[in-house]
């Protein structure tokens, strides 16, 4: 137990650090929030019905974007083969590092949430329920992204096949996160439906991810 | 004659090279019989000559999931038991069960227009198979993004039994959302709705279009080994020069 608590320290230590590059997804973020103005024109009304849409897309870009960094840095210095020769076992470990890079790149997307919605014209109760959701899904688009990025490492390619890789499988969040803010914005579908869908498949990717994740890395790496 | 005597490719070439003209023979008799069965079909009260669009849909859709599953097959044999052909059979399935998905899409989206009004709609069986088709495509770029035959062969293994999530997504789509897509009509509690008229050219139409994914998964497997031969002789060439 107190491996996994010293790795997930150690790693949202180095996330957050100079060269960690965890912050740098919430620039990403705010970037592509500030281009779809751009693109759809400043019609506050449009912006408003797609507001929540805008904000999941920027959101699993960005989390897409740091998702190269889950196990490469390891790699490279050689950690990542202590940690699959250690005593703990790999699953759990893959799981602690996924949840410190969830903690260290996922959860200021989040925080950044309100401060967006602003710029989308989007009011109170429709901010905190893209927030409450992209906090309920977020977890799944990290999870299931590490079956891509252990993939990538092993492949030693990063950057385009991971993107290819890993969006067919974050369709699905993609669709009930959108598809519950949007309920609980207006109507007519109820907004626990979707949401309680959104919840099963963070929760299936806890489990799945890891597993995963550890037999491409102890059948990759060599 | 076990599976793991095919584990020698010398053997697995010699006994498909004896097979695939028997099986070429039996899915161009078949595949004849079930198109002119289809054509002399009789046209359905509500859907008119469209319905016979059903007789090459279904079998493609069918086999898309299949090929799936034979891929995931493969996969575990692969991962667990390190079977050589395994990675063979899995990357000589992708470019087949991706060209298979490809024409139930087109196959569904020209039925879809006559019947529904549009070629494209965004509802669970549609997305679900375009996700299927998708993920057939990544494997492919994976296979082709790394020169090292083996440890792609592990990582696209891995791939292929995530992947596998979405066929019963795919399956139970129909049930479990409010579709445009019909229900499912042969496979289900209760036998067949489908009147036999209908179901036996599907039927036939079905066997044939498997015996032609084996007969081509045969030959592009015999064509994988051969290459990869190939690519061990001119390595050996090269070396010897240098």
């Amino acid at each position: 137990m107190t491996a996994l608590a010293a790795l997930i320290r150690r790693d949202i230590k180095i996330a957050l650090r100079v060269g960690g590059g965890a912050l740098i997804g919430v620039l990403f973020f705010l970037t592509v929030t500030v281009l779809m103005p751009f693109a759809i024109g400043p019609d506050l009304a449009v912006l408003t019905r797609l507001g929540p849409a805008i904000l999941w897309l920027g959101a699993l870009l960005a989390s897409l974007l740091t998702l190269d960094r889950l196990f490469t840095a390891d790699h490279e210095d050689g950690s990542l083969d202590l940690i699959v020769m250690g005593q703990t076992p790999l699953e759990l470990a893959c799981a602690a590092k996924a949840l410190a890079h969830w903690l260290a790149a996922g959860v200021p997307l989040i925080v950044a949430t309100p401060a967006l919605g602003l710029l989308l014209n989007l009011d109170a109760s429709a901010t905190s329920a893209v927030a409450l959701t992209l906090l309920v899904g977020t977890p799944a688009l990290t999870f299931t992204g590490m079956i891509g990025a252990a993939l990538a490492v092993t492949l030693h390619r990063g950057g385009l096949l991971l993107a290819v890789l890993v969006l067919p499988l974050s369709i699905p969040v993609l669709i009930f996160g959108v598809a519950a803010s949007q309920a609980a914005i207006t109507g007519p579908l109820s907004f626990g439906t979707p949401f309680s869908i959104l919840c099963a498949l963070s929760l299936v990717s806890l489990v799945i991810g890891p597993f995963a994740a550890a037999a491409s890395l102890r059948h990759g790496l060599d | 004659m076990t599976l793991i005597d095919l584990a020698n490719p010398t053997k697995f070439l010699a006994l498909t090279a004896r097979v695939l003209p028997w099986l070429t023979g039996a899915t161009a008799i078949l595949l004849l019989v079930g198109f002119y069965q289809a054509a002399m079909a009789p046209d359905d009260y509500q859907q008119g000559a469209t319905v016979k669009i059903m007789f090459v849909h279904v079998p493609n859709a069918w086999l898309s999931m299949f090929v799936w599953g034979v891929m995931s097959i493969a996969a575990l044999g692969t991962l667990v038991w390190r079977h050589p052909l395994a990675d063979v059979a899995a990357k000589a399935a992708a470019p087949i069960g991706a060209a298979f998905t490809f024409l139930a899409l087109v196959t569904g989206s020209l039925w879809g227009r006559p019947m529904w009004g549009t070629y494209w709609e965004w509802d669970a069986r549609l997305t679900s198979v375009l996700i299927l088709f998708l993920m057939y495509l990544g494997l492919m770029a994976l296979w082709r993004a790394v020169e090292d035959p083996s440890r792609a062969a592990r990582a696209a293994a891995v791939l292929t039994l995530v992947g596998a999530i979405n066929l019963p997504i795919i399956k139970f789509s129909v049930d479990w959302w409010n579709t445009l897509h019909q229900p499912a009509s042969v496979m289900r509690m209760g036998g067949p709705s489908l009147d036999r008229a209908f179901l036996i050219p599907l039927l036939v139409m079905a066997i044939g279009f498997s015996l032609l994914f084996v007969t081509l998964h045969l030959a592009a497997m015999r064509n994988e080994i051969l290459r990869r031969r190939v690519r061990s002789l001119q390595m050996m060439q090269a070396s010897q020069a240098a």
